[in-house]
């Protein structure tokens, strides 16, 4: 990440991450989520599922910054991210 | 049943018109929203509800128009009141479309037409009953519904209990067909007291919501309501659906559905139709009316009588659902039955269909506008009774 | 990444739809679910009861959805969405009642209630999503529809003007009125959250996608390429002059929150009018009123 100027908790900053999940045979292939993912996390895939769409996959997973976009721009509810954004010590948190 | 709220209630003898007498039992009954639009002759329903509502927690609105008054209604019984709104012809064509619904939604409310001269804008002051196949068919679609027509201020008092009653128990809209003369008559009127007044209360579920179909019938086809806002997160719709209120677009379940709405009320015919006979056996010929023409028929009756004619009378105080069965019965005893009615021929057919041939058959029809003349009615009789 | 049907359950959505209906009816690229998610977000945010929230819709691929959200729901006749409502918050006034439908059911066939009722300053939301068209109908010319538009009852071109949502809810007497487009999915959230909290008659509009008939019958491409249009063509212009913020055929759509102002609630005017004529006598109309 780039920054205008160097914040002084940049030792401290976590970029968040996210895991995308796509329920593959409710998608309608509309690719709202491909085009307006700031990340370029998805991509239409190749193959059908078995309503005719071609549902999106994920091709850069680990650019995704959890900003649930894909989430809220799907009108088929069919595609969610959970955030997994690892807290500094590379734990989830404290009950692992 | 339960006695009900004496908020309501203005316990004693008053002299009130039809009209008034159809507020009060409203009232009484324990309605508290009204969602209407004024037209003559009906208006003083709701006039008289505006000035008691605010003593009794009860919410007036006057709507923009018919079909917003009769879905106000809707939403208000939906939100747990007893609804009701009130109309005269125009306006009640208007609500047809939201009748279907509520009959859809099975929900309980009421409905109050005190009919006038039609068809259109036809006699805004003069009586008619020519609305009445409307109340039967007016919407779109198979269905039943319950109409009540009372022939005096009194019972117009007391019916109107009758009807919210009948509305909750098999959760139905129902009509009171009302007539401009019985609206703008009056009468002494004795109110008894709340404790006297035995109203229905709305039967919610006992399911919790997660073990809940909305539209399971019980044994007597009737499903129990499902309360608003209390985290049942149910759904209805008028389009066809299945138990769970679930839109499903097909003929098996439009078969389910439109069979339960009709059973309801034809199994359960006997609780709801109230007659009122008289020298009925061994008459020769009986005259049937409802309303103001029920009181129209008697000097033409004693008339007939004193000149030998063995006539029985028969008022429907319930015209829909049709009282067939008895109908049938006395068709199979008489020489003929006649229907005096202000329409050229409504709840005669009803009446004709029902005594299949078995006696002659004959109405008395009115335009609207006045009431029959007796002399016209005696004609009529001297004539069946041949 | 997970691909599978089981992942289903999981959505976040899960608890605030009727998973047993899914999938919806609506088209590949209508934005009608978008708007489902939008409201669903805003009420998890605005801290209100969902057990007391009931939805409202008439008729149309719209009306549709009180069938999928999970909340008390009515679905009742087409234009009839605002009276049954306001039967509803008068009857209960603990509910918090929300109306969601669609351009020609509130606005052609309703639109004498939904001016009523902002009139009356009616305690309830309503969230209108904007096609430009009758949808469920196949696509007919509707009160919204940009001139020279087509449609199929318009196949010449649409020779009539269109409403001005905004400024029809505004000069009726909203108290809150807002317009976005399915893009606009943050603002569009905060604005619903608002008007959730706002007390009287709130109106959003909000401009969505018709990939299978607007957007055909014009031929706009999907509705993909409609959200690329309100991307560049939507400028947001908070408390912008109402009568210049018509929508006209492919140009510019001005978004943003016009009206936020208070104004006494139809039951406030009651409660205020009834004391002062009857002093203590009168007990105000309210929450305690809602019976189940
Ligand atoms: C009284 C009545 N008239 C006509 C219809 C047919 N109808 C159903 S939906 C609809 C139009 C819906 O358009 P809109 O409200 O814009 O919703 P959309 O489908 O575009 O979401 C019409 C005319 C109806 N159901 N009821
Ligand atoms: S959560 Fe955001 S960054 Fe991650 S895939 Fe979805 S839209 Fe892209
Ligand atoms: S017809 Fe248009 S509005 Fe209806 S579901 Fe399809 S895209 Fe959506």
């Amino acid at each position: 990440m780039k920054f205008w100027r160097t914040p002084l908790d940049v030792d401290k900053l976590v970029v968040p991450h996210g895991e995308v999940h796509i329920i593959w045979e409710r998608c309608k292939g509309c690719g709202f989520c491909v085009e307006y993912c700031p990340r370029d996390v998805l991509e239409l895939s190749e193959e059908f599922n078995s309503k005719g769409y071609h549902p999106p996959k994920v091709v850069n997973a680990d650019r995704c910054v959890s900003c649930n976009l894909c989430e809220s721009i799907c009108p088929e509810f069919a595609i969610y991210c959970v955030n997994t954004t690892q807290p500094e010590g590379g734990k989830t948190d404290g009950t692992d | 049943m339960v006695p009900t709220d004496p908020q309501g209630v203005l316990t004693g003898a008053h002299f009130l018109d039809g009209d008034y007498a159809c507020a009060e039992g409203a009232m009484a009954a324990g309605c508290r929203f009204f969602g209407g639009y004024p037209i003559t002759p009906s208006t003083e329903v709701a006039e008289r509800i505006t000035q008691r509502f605010p003593m009794m927690n009860g919410i007036f609105i006057q709507m923009e128009d018919e079909m917003a008054s009769m879905n106000a209604v809707l939403g208000a019984a939906w939100a747990g009141k007893k609804s009701m709104t009130c109309t005269s012809g125009p306006g009640f064509s208007l609500m047809m479309e939201n009748l279907g619904l509520g009959v859809m939604l099975e929900t309980p409310c009421v409905v109050v037409n005190v009919q006038r001269g039609g068809p259109s804008t036809g006699l805004p002051t003069l009586p008619g009953q020519a609305d009445m196949m409307q109340a039967r068919w007016g919407s779109h679609g198979d269905y039943e519904i319950i109409a009540l027509s009372p022939n005096s201020p009194q019972e117009s008092f007391d019916l109107m209990v009758d009807c919210f009653n009948l509305s909750e128990r098999y959760r139905v809209p129902v009509l009171f067909m009302m007539d401009e003369c019985v609206g703008h008559m009056t009468e002494r009127v004795v109110i008894p007291s709340a404790e006297n007044i035995l109203v229905e209360e709305r039967r919610y579920t006992a399911d919790p919501p997660d073990k809940h179909l909305p539209y399971k019938a019980d044994e007597n086809l009737v499903p129990p309501m499902t309360p608003t806002g209390k985290g049942y997160r149910f759904h209805v719709t008028g389009l066809t659906h299945d138990e769970r209120g679930y839109p499903v677009i097909n003929a098996d379940a439009q078969n389910k559905i439109v069979r339960r709405l009709v059973e309801k009320i034809r199994k359960n015919a006997a609780d709801i139709i109230m007659l009122e006979e008289e020298q009925v056996a061994g008459a020769d010929v009986v005259v049937l009316s409802y309303g103001i023409s029920s009181r129209v028929v008697i000097p033409a009756v004693e008339k007939a009588r004193s000149q030998g004619v063995k006539v029985g009378t028969m008022r429907l105080i319930t015209v829909w659902p049709f009282p067939e069965e008895r109908i049938r019965e006395i068709a199979a005893n008489v020489n003929s039955l006649v229907m005096v009615e202000l329409n050229l021929g409504q709840v005669f057919l009803e009446m004709d269909r029902c005594a299949r041939g078995q006696c002659k058959t004959f109405l008395v029809p009115h335009c609207g506008g006045w009431v029959h003349d007796p002399e016209d009615i005696y004609n009529v009789l001297m004539e069946a009774a041949k | 990444m997970t691909q599978t049907a089981q992942a289903t359950n999981e959505h976040p959505m899960a608890e605030w739809l009727r998973m047993d209906r899914m999938p919806h009816i609506w088209c590949s690229t209508c934005g009608i679910g978008i708007v489902v998610t939008c409201f669903t977000e805003a009420l998890k945010k605005s801290g209100i009861d969902p057990n007391t929230v009931a939805i409202v819709s008439g008729i149309g691929c719209t009306g549709r959805i009180a069938g999928y959200i999970r909340l008390d729901s009515f679905h009742t006749t087409h234009g009839r969405a605002i009276p049954f409502a306001t039967g509803l918050k008068l009857g209960n006034p603990r509910l918090k009642v929300v109306v969601m439908s669609g351009d020609g059911d509130l606005v052609a066939i309703g639109g004498n209630h939904l001016i009523h009722a902002a009139r009356r300053n009616m305690d309830i939301t309503v969230i209108c999503v904007n096609n430009f068209t009758y949808a469920m109908t196949g696509g007919q010319v509707g009160p919204t529809t940009p001139t020279t538009a087509y449609a199929s009852t318009t196949p010449y071109g649409n020779y009539e003007n269109p409403f001005n949502l905004p400024r029809l809810a505004a000069s009726s007497g909203a108290v809150y009125v807002a317009r976005w487009t399915a893009l606009h999915l943050r603002r569009l959230t905060k604005s619903i959250g608002e008007a959730l909290h706002k007390k009287g008659f709130s109106f959003i509009e909000v401009v969505t996608p018709c990939s299978t008939l607007y957007a055909r019958k014009n031929r706009l491409g999907s509705g993909l390429d409609l959200m690329r249009f309100y991307h560049d063509s939507s400028e947001i212009e908070h408390h912008a002059e109402l009568e210049k913020i018509n929508i006209e055929f492919q140009k510019k759509i001005v978004v943003g929150k016009f009206v936020d102002e208070e104004r006494p609630t139809f039951i406030d005017g009651y409660n205020a009018r009834m004391k002062e004529v009857f002093g203590d006598k009168f007990k105000e109309y309210g929450e305690e009123n809602g019976q189940n």
